[in-house]
């Protein structure tokens, strides 16, 4: 099963190698992690997505709340919540393809972020699936480069990851 | 007061309660062995080797309860300690390590003497630091004492850039500290208590298992009177032996890969399993997928990460085991239910015809060679039981274990979880320390040994007269087993030529050596080495070179799949001049 596993981090040197040394060092998988600080400069949040048993996920939960510089966490995939990626996507346009890619990129809402003679960068947020969808709805085209964030979550509701 | 930072920490580590700490020195600490030499409060050994230093630190902490502490020069230095820090780290051993490191400006430079020392231990610590500004030293050194020895303990390694012990700034040492991710221990969940007692007093078959942390907690009373009121099994892990008396009826010996028949097959068909301070590890499990498979399984641990890692938890109890075990003895005491006193009748019964096979005795009729078993009863005659007995790693670590018989706590001191050869001698080095009146003996081999020989110096230079008994059998002896029952006998580098005189060895650091081949010495030469109250002997035990360690579960077999010894012992046939049982 897919677990996204959002952490509240001390924003500190090393706090970042400690999940991510705790990761491999116990053979848990990663299929993205994001970081970045939040409105509180002290503390780092991250969301780790991660595949699993719900024994493995319950373990990868236990551990790192073991962890000195986690300060809270939760699994959101327990409960209902949102997920957002972001893409940016460079893609060769030219010809007849330019009318065609803009089409598609308007039905997902996505944005063209720059245009030159034969390539357009496209930028998309939503779901992972929904950045999964405009890939291959692009597959005939030629994809440059794919840049993708890896998902970041909120539970929805009152519910909030707090220090 | 203005101060330096070297002076900071080493005054941080009087404030903390240290009175002893082992290292050996280097550039990046030279600026921290300088405020050593200008204070009389803590007291530094030097060992001859960092490993050295961790293991003593380790065996001080292991006997005492407190912290041990090491200090260690940067690089090589630190990257030597690193076994001893993950011995501790397996086996949960309060330790604070300090290293030095290259000057702040230097670092991430390939500078002379570096390494990440915060990098190479993040797996094997509990937490660890780099101090990056003068004014964090104090607070650095109170937060890594706090971390080391509450919860559940481990080591914390304190990196310490040079500059930063150079520089001077205000000392004040914090009345408290506030680490606002680590939490406190909760108190146990009483609904969990008392599930956990209903469990217990319904049971038909119970067992209870417990671990170290029975002796982290310092929760052995404890134990005992659950175990006693009501009147059930107790087995021990190979880390929490001396929790429960060895030779109390009650006791049905050592769990796990070489623990005792009753102790295994009673785990296997147990009802309920009691597991206090345990961690279900894969040397007392066997193969998890047949462990207990009718047992309902009672957890008590204070990491919650230890609950259902490789044995499901059906009641699971979090907190401190001296806690839970006195709240669940505050309900037992009330309980109207008792337990089932006809059933417990038939189960000791059945534990009885296990223990008749008397899995541990072994053929001593040879006037002619030594059994390594029996020196380690002769051991426990000659020190009424009462010594410390730290061990290396191998057959002979489980014959202490099987053999010596554990009345106390904090008396058996064996790395159990990274299993390190080379711990034995400088581990006792440590208890000599925290226990100078006490008889120290420290079992090993004559592989185990050399793994940190060296340490016979520091023993010179101290005068820690610990006795030595190594169970000198010419082989890795525990590696030739696995490869005589798993490998068609293809003793693949198990056997080492050129073993040293080790009375010379001994003689030539300064100590008592002796050498005993005969059956009919050992006793003599026993009494005559622990009269020797302050010397150092290395007894040097000829032993039978073929001996095997039994029974044996082998690795990923079921508990009730135990190899008893083949030609002895397993069944009628056992005649037993002596096992730990009927002395
Ligand atoms: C540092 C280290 N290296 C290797 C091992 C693997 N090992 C486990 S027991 C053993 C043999 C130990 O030989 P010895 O000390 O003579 O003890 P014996 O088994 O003969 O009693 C070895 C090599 C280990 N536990 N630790
Ligand atoms: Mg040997």
């Amino acid at each position: 099963m897919r677990h996204i596993i959002s952490i509240l981090l001390e924003n500190e040197a090393g706090a970042l190698s400690r999940v991510s040394g705790l990761f491999s060092a116990r053979g848990y998988n990663i299929e993205s992690l994001t970081v970045a600080p939040t409105n509180d400069s002290t503390l780092s949040r991250m969301t780790v997505v991660t595949r699993g048993s719900d024994k493995v996920a319950d373990q990868i939960v236990k551990q790192l709340n073991k962890l000195i510089d986690v300060v809270k966490l939760a699994d959101l995939t327990e409960g209902a919540h949102i997920e957002r990626e972001l893409m940016v996507i460079k893609v060769a346009a030219s010809g007849t393809q330019r009318e065609e890619i803009k089409r598609l990129v308007d039905i997902f809402r996505g944005r063209i972020l720059d245009v030159t003679e034969s390539t357009y960068i496209v930028e998309l947020t939503g779901t992972s699936e929904k950045l999964d969808a405009l890939i291959s709805a692009l597959e005939l085209t030629d994809i440059i480069e794919v840049v993708r964030s890896g998902p970041t979550g909120i539970a929805r509701g009152v519910s909030a990851l707090k220090a | 007061m203005q101060l330096t930072g070297a002076d900071i920490l080493i005054k941080s580590l009087h404030e903390s309660g240290v009175e002893v700490v082992f290292g050996y020195p280097g550039g990046a600490a030279l600026h921290l062995y300088d405020a050593m030499y200008r204070q009389d409060k803590v007291k530094h050994y030097l060992v001859r080797h960092e490993q050295g230093a961790t293991h003593a630190a380790d065996g001080y902490a292991r006997s005492t309860g407190k912290p041990g502490v090491v200090l260690v020069t940067s690089g090589p230095g630190v990257t030597n300690a690193v076994t001893g820090i993950a011995t501790a780290y397996m086996d949960s051993i309060p330790m604070v390590v300090i290293s030095g490191q290259v000057m702040l400006p230097l670092i991430g430079g390939d500078a002379f003497q570096e390494v990440d020392a915060v990098g190479v231990t993040r797996p094997i610590v509990k937490h660890n630091f780099l101090i990056k500004n003068v004014d964090d030293v104090a607070s650095t050194m109170k937060k890594a004492f706090h971390i080391a020895t509450t919860g559940r303990p481990g080591p914390v390694v304190v990196d310490v850039p040079k500059d930063i012990t150079a520089q001077v700034t205000e000392y004040i040492w914090p009345k408290d500290i506030n680490i606002r991710s680590y939490p406190t221990t909760p108190d146990a969940d009483v609904g969990q208590v008392n599930k956990a007692v209903d469990a217990l007093l319904a049971s038909r078959r119970p067992v209870i298992y417990s671990g170290g942390g029975v002796l982290l907690a310092d929760a052995e009373e404890e134990l005992i009177e659950m175990v006693r009121l009501l009147g059930f099994p107790c087995t021990n892990t190979l880390m929490g032996l001396g929790a429960y008396p060895y030779d109390d009826s009650l006791f049905i010996g050592m769990l796990g890969m070489h623990g005792t028949y009753e102790s295994n097959m009673a785990m296997h068909d147990a009802d309920v399993i009691l597991s206090v301070g345990a961690r279900f590890d894969d040397r007392i499990t066997g193969e998890t997928g047949t462990f207990a498979p009718n047992a309902t399984i009672i957890h008590i641990d204070i990491d919650p990460a230890q609950i259902s890692k490789s044995i499901h938890a059906h009641i699971p109890v979090v907190g401190d085991a001296k806690q839970v075990l006195q709240a669940m003895l505050a309900t037992l005491r009330v309980a109207k239910a008792k337990p089932n006193e006809a059933a417990i009748k038939q189960w000791w019964k059945i534990i009885q015809g296990w223990r008749a096979k008397n899995s541990y005795a072994y053929d001593n009729s040879s006037e002619e060679v030594i059994k390594p078993q029996f020196v380690v009863q002769k051991l426990h005659e000659v020190t009424h039981g009462n010594a410390f007995i730290t061990a290396d790693v191998g057959q002979h670590q489980m014959f202490a274990a099987q053999f010596y018989g554990f009345n106390k706590t904090r008396r058996w001191i064996n790395s159990g979880g990274l299993g390190t050869m080379g711990f034995g001698l400088p581990s006792a080095m440590g208890v000599k320390i925290a226990h100078p009146d006490a008889d120290v003996a420290c079992v090993t081999g004559e592989g185990s040994i050399v793994m940190c020989i060296q340490e016979l110096s520091t023993c010179k230079q101290y005068d820690l007269p610990i006795k030595i008994i190594n169970l000198n059998n010419r082989y890795l002896g525990m590696v030739r087993q696995w490869q005589e029952f798993f490998y068609d006998r293809r003793y693949s580098n198990s056997y080492m030529d050129s073993i040293p005189d080790f009375v010379k060895l001994a003689e030539a650091y300064g100590h008592v050596g002796m050498q005993i081949t005969k059956p009919s010495d050992v006793e003599g030469a026993l009494k005559e080495a622990f009269v020797m109250k302050d010397r150092l002997v290395f007894m040097d035990f000829i032993t039978d070179q073929k001996e095997n360690v039994y029974p044996m579960i082998a690795a990923g077999k079921a508990h009730n799949e135990m190899h008893l010894r083949p030609d002895f012992g397993s069944d009628s046939k056992s005649s037993a001049k002596s096992g730990t049982k009927e002395k």
